[in-house]
């Protein structure tokens, strides 16, 4: 008899599991008229400031203790680099924040950085039935790798395409991204890393609620710099990370064709249509568990474990 | 020390040393400014004060309103108008070396009346003004045409003898 393993249950799985992909935990359903905590904390990243100097994310790989890249991080090469048919540098599990450069037809070259945007209401949470993700008060989205199963549902449900999946790791799979430094810095009141670091005053921590009217002053002070936009104030329900642009943000590959709503309410319309998923997701859901969790319970007794495989088969 | 504290410390130290501009009221200008409060990740930036006097003619261009001349910026002379040479006339006398710790943020937060809600920390309005001014003007643009970077330096942008040995081609994305 054919042996399941995790990757192949997984596949398996995903077609049922896609379908299921906005089932509530009792938390995120709690989300539901949730319009950020109001001490949260949150970033104005004002792109006409960036010089591209990767300062950030040399700051974030030490902060976070990530492997060593493969170019130096004063290396402005990455910025040539292409991926699937031209695609930008992302973020991935070794990276929780990226640079990219765009040329410009007159004038300097444009620089953005990426990182996971902090969402007020976030699609990986609310799309994630392990209850891996929290939504701090201080407005980082966090998880908790200990109870992620590698289903990779938040990597579909992210917006910003932001959760990446450690493939190094087969016997502990989980999802990596930026923190907002919640562990070493956020919680006891300090600033991220990569906002410390930076030279050029492009990332402005503090309150979002303030940040919101700062960015606003900002543009009517300025209105020759910017475009007359706060990118993150409103999409997907509003994100910790908002951003200024001097250039229109579709050149910088924003999308701004986001919607205004958390993601959040699709999910609710669509459950209310497929009350199936519902009822097989539990089914489903100890399925992920048992993979993820029968290392730990059986040890290293391979033998037992592909016996069990069997009779479960 | 946290090497950002040093570094901002470095910048501070730099700040406070920042002479003000005597230009319009005869006051001792230093010829050299070090600027070296934030010291870190690069060794300290020695400014050329004089130099930069000769070359520059609106001091309010570095010190706004502080240093007795009216601002030439219509915007801030609605208010700053005076020909007062101020108390405060470094650059870190307003523009904090962490800006963005819990102290600071709630002492901004307290103060209701403040008008100015968005002051640059130190480190960025160093960077802001003096970078953005050599762009515009042809100044040396590289972060080593202004300071050195230290070993630590090279260490934390994994740079020098601390770049990757790997043959890995194409880096992470
Ligand atoms: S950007 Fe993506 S990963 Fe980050 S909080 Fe929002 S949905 Fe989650
Ligand atoms: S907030 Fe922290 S984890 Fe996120 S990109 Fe910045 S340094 Fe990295
Ligand atoms: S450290 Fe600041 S200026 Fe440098 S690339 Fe990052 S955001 Fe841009």
């Amino acid at each position: 008899m054919e042996k399941i393993t995790r990757r192949k249950f997984i596949s398996v799985s995903l077609g049922g599991a896609a379908a299921g992909a906005f089932v509530l935990s009792g938390k995120a359903q709690g989300a539901g008229n949730f319009t950020g905590y109001p001490e949260g904390m949150g970033v104005l990243v004002d792109l006409t400031r960036c010089i591209g100097c990767r300062t950030c994310e040399a700051a974030c790989n030490r902060e976070q203790g990530l492997p060593e890249p493969a170019l130096p991080f004063d290396d402005t090469s990455v910025f040539d680099q292409e991926f699937h048919g031209g695609q930008k540098r992302r973020t991935d599990e070794n990276a929780f924040t990226v640079v990219n450069r765009y040329d410009q037809a007159e004038g300097g070259p444009v620089y953005r950085k990426i990182q996971c945007n902090h969402c007020n209401e976030p699609a990986c949470l609310t799309s994630c039935f392990v209850n891996a993700y929290t939504k701090t008060k201080e407005g980082a989205v966090i998880y908790n790798s200990k109870v992620c199963v590698g289903c990779r549902m938040c990597m579909t449900a992210c917006p910003f395409r932001i959760p990446a999946y450690a493939y190094s790791s087969a016997t502990n799979p989980v999802i990596r991204k930026c923190i907002f430094c919640y562990d070493t810095r956020l919680k006891y009141g300090k600033p991220p890393a990569c906002i410390d670091a930076c030279p050029q005053g492009v990332l402005t921590f503090g309150h979002r609620k303030n940040l919101v009217k700062i960015a606003h002053e900002r543009i009517r002070a300025n209105s020759d710099l910017y475009v007359d936009y706060v990118y993150g104030e409103d999409e997907v329900g509003g994100t910790a990370w908002m951003y200024l642009s001097g250039v229109p943000f579709e050149e910088v590959d924003f999308d701004v064709t986001m919607q205004k709503k958390p993601i959040l309410n699709n999910a609710q319309d669509f459950l209310s249509q497929v009350p199936m998923v519902l009822a097989i997701w539990p089914a489903l859901f100890l399925g992920f568990h048992r993979l993820s969790t029968r290392g730990e319970e059986d040890g290293d007794e391979n033998s037992n474990l592909s016996n069990r495989e069997e009779s479960q088969s | 020390m946290k090497p950002f504290k040093i570094l901002a410390f470095i910048v501070l130290v730099l700040a406070a040393s920042l002479p003000l501009s005597g230009q319009a009221r005869n006051l001792e200008l230093p010829d050299t400014v070090m600027l070296d409060q934030l010291v870190h990740l690069y060794e300290g930036a020695e400014f050329d004060h004089e130099y930069h006097t000769e070359i520059v003619d609106d001091c309010t261009g570095c010190h706004h309103h502080s240093v007795g001349i009216p601002t030439t910026n219509g915007k801030c002379a609605k208010c700053h108008s005076s020909e007062d040479v101020l108390d405060n006339v470094a650059c870190v006398d307003c523009h904090a070396v962490e800006p963005f710790s819990a102290d600071y943020l709630s002492k901004k937060e307290a103060d209701k009346d403040a008008y100015h809600q968005d002051i640059p920390g130190l480190k960025a309005a160093y960077h802001l003004n003096c970078l953005n001014c050599h762009i515009e003007a042809g100044g040396p643009e590289g972060c080593e045409d202004c300071h050195e970077r230290t070993e630590l330096g090279n260490a934390f942008y994994r740079s020098g003898s601390y770049a990757p040995k790997g043959d890995k081609p194409g880096s992470a994305h």
